[in-house]
């Protein structure tokens, strides 16, 4: 089992927002979480990823039991994520947002910054080349030196998928990654997050747009009211009863 | 602008600040520059936390209290020798300001302005109302100036003021390394967002603290400083008054820029000066200038400086590129 919740449950005053949710993440695959608005998606990212202490259950990773450990933690155990609204720096170039990114992975501190050690550089140097190749992996080489208030909705979340790539995680999870793109960015992003599957960091991604899950998603949970209401492939959750009801039904459109 | 144009401009100002003392000949002039580039340390301080960490203080002009203090008291009432004095006085105030830290720092935001601005005022308070060790409102005195270092004699207005300067060129030297590397990228990311700061793996508690600690001590360094050049302390430079002013300077002069501090401070430090026949009438100019500064600048005039640089790199991009279209075209 690579990664897995058991009876996760996060509870909110009296809302219980997730519920006994039970789930494994297949390992180099891309696992998909649909529901409806207010479903408990973010907040079931939010508990893996640490944002949020679970009230009851537990996540574990590679056989470690991570449920209370703080985010930066988490991280640096190879599980990054990327938010529902991208938060960049907006003064500062795409290739400054993203450099640090790697800081994780570095030693650096204050003695070595104010003396400029030899350590110092080498880190420096590793987290600018690091930049540069998460930068060309999504495509914004020639973007690196813009800023990011003046670039493009779909070009600040690829920014938020190179930054989430610098830590060097083995998985990620990713908030509604195509969430305010027009249809032609969502499938350039879509094909994006088949790349990094590709490239063997496992995917977990919460979205809306169905058509694309569908396609791209190996596995899917179904999320409402905080409560797992199916999982299984595309197919198996195309023709289930319970979800065509509870979702597909609401917004088949979608 | 060609980095390169930067680095004679800060040439040209570091000049002139050398130079400055032999223009004006005139001690007065030299003694209010001497507080302005003692105030822009702490400025600097200030600076590191509330313009690159994102955690504004409301404490900072206790901090400097607590470094002024501490040279006066070690030097007049234990007699320590001066240098000795001001070593210890901002590694006092740092590791005060670390403990201050560790609890303040449980807040965010304006909670977090609002502690520290209790925090400050208790500062204050104790200073002023514990006589035996402060001498409260009486004042401390008979603070000694800087002991020589070999032939070096610092009871001059004149060597006094390079003394100043040649720390703050240090301060600013440091600053510059620290804003510039990991430690500091590390800074802005949690100004910018602490969620996604944590999510890239990086400690906030440990880092905030961190620069918590630096501000205290820069805080603490311009205090000490202040301590050896008035030499007269009163509880009054702990007052929330000089907090605001502190803060005043840094975002006239550019919040989270390099030098905002420095232009922040010498700015205002003189049109205050220039408008002292005014009184406290003089408020009448310098608020509605800061409210319309604050509409139209929020990041001061190095944010100006900043912005403008943004925009016509911009522009040469936007030109690069239509000229590489159009030769592409041609090609066609
Ligand atoms: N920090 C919080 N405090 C209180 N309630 C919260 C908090 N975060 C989420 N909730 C509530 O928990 C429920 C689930 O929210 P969540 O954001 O996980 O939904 P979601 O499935 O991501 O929805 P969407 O598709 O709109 O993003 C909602 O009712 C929400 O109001
Ligand atoms: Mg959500």
């Amino acid at each position: 089992m690579y990664l897995a919740t058991k009876q996760l449950t996060k509870q909110f005053g009296g809302l219980h927002a997730v519920n006994e949710v039970d789930f494994t993440v297949e390992k180099g695959k891309i696992n998909a979480i649909i529901g409806p608005n207010g479903a408990g998606k973010s907040t079931f990212f939010n508990l893996i990823s640490g944002v949020h202490k679970p009230s009851s259950g537990q996540v574990i990773f590679k056989n470690v039991d991570i449920s209370n450990l703080p985010s930066n933690k988490i991280a640096k155990l190879g599980v990054a994520r990327t938010f529902q609204t991208t938060n960049l720096f907006e003064k500062s170039t795409v290739f400054e947002n993203v450099i640090v990114g790697h800081r994780l992975r570095t030693n650096s501190n204050l003695f070595d910054a104010i003396f400029r050690t030899k350590r110092l550089q080498q880190e420096e140097e590793r987290s600018k080349e690091k930049a540069l190749e998460v930068l060309d992996f999504v495509g914004l080489t020639k973007s690196a030196e813009r800023v990011v208030a003046n670039i493009s909705q779909e070009e600040k979340k690829r920014v938020a998928f190179a930054l989430a790539l610098a830590t060097n995680p083995e998985i990620v999870f990713l908030d509604e990654p195509t969430a305010g793109v027009n249809p032609d960015e969502t499938e350039e992003l879509s094909s994006l997050i088949v790349k990094m599957k590709e490239r063997g960091i496992t995917v977990c991604l919460i979205e809306h747009k169905m058509q694309m899950i569908m396609e791209m998603a190996d596995k899917i949970m179904v999320l409402n009211y905080g409560k797992k209401i199916a999982e299984g492939t595309p197919n198996e959750i195309n023709n289930n009863e319970q979800v065509i009801e509870a979702y597909l039904g609401r917004s088949a459109s979608a | 602008m060609p980095k390169k144009f930067e680095k004679y401009i800060v040439i040209f100002f570091i000049v002139l600040a050398i130079i400055f003392p032999l223009i004006t000949q005139n001690d007065y002039y030299i003694h209010i520059m001497t507080l302005a580039f003692i105030w822009s340390i702490a400025v600097y301080g200030l600076n590191l936390l509330a313009g690159y960490t994102g955690y504004l203080s409301l404490a900072h002009a206790g901090f400097f209290a607590i470094g002024a203090y501490a040279v006066g008291l070690l030097t007049v009432k234990i007699e320590m020798g001066f240098w000795v004095a001001f070593i210890l006085a901002p590694i006092i105030t740092a590791v005060i300001g670390f403990f201050i830290g560790i609890i303040s720092l449980r807040t965010k935001e304006h909670y977090f302005a609002i502690y520290t601005l209790c925090v400050g005022y208790v500062i204050y308070l104790i200073i002023d109302k514990w006589d035996s060790l402060t001498e409260g409102v009486r004042g401390l005195m008979g603070i000694p100036a800087p002991a020589n270092i070999g032939p070096i004699s610092f009871t001059t207005p004149l060597s006094q003021y390079y003394l100043v300067l040649a720390i703050l060129l240090l301060v600013i030297f440091i600053i510059y390394r620290i804003i510039n590397s990991l430690v500091g990228r590390t800074f802005i990311a949690i100004r910018n967002s602490e969620p996604l700061a944590l999510s890239l793996g990086i400690s906030t508690i440990k880092n905030k603290l961190l620069s918590f600690v630096l501000s205290t001590f820069f805080a603490g360094l311009a205090g000490a400083l202040y301590a050896s050049f008035v030499r007269f302390l009163g509880p009054d430079i702990a007052s929330t008054a000089i907090t605001f002013d502190l803060l005043m300077y840094l975002i006239v002069g550019g919040i989270g820029t390099l030098f905002g501090p420095i232009v922040g401070t010498t700015l205002i430090v003189w049109i205050s000066q220039n408008l002292q026949f005014l009184q406290d009438y003089r408020m009448l100019i310098f608020g509605p200038l800061l409210t319309i500064l604050i509409i139209f600048a929020p990041r001061g005039i190095m944010g100006i400086i900043g912005d403008w640089k943004v925009k016509s790199s911009e522009k040469k991009r936007n030109k690069e590129a239509q000229k590489s279209q159009s030769e592409l075209k041609k090609e066609a």
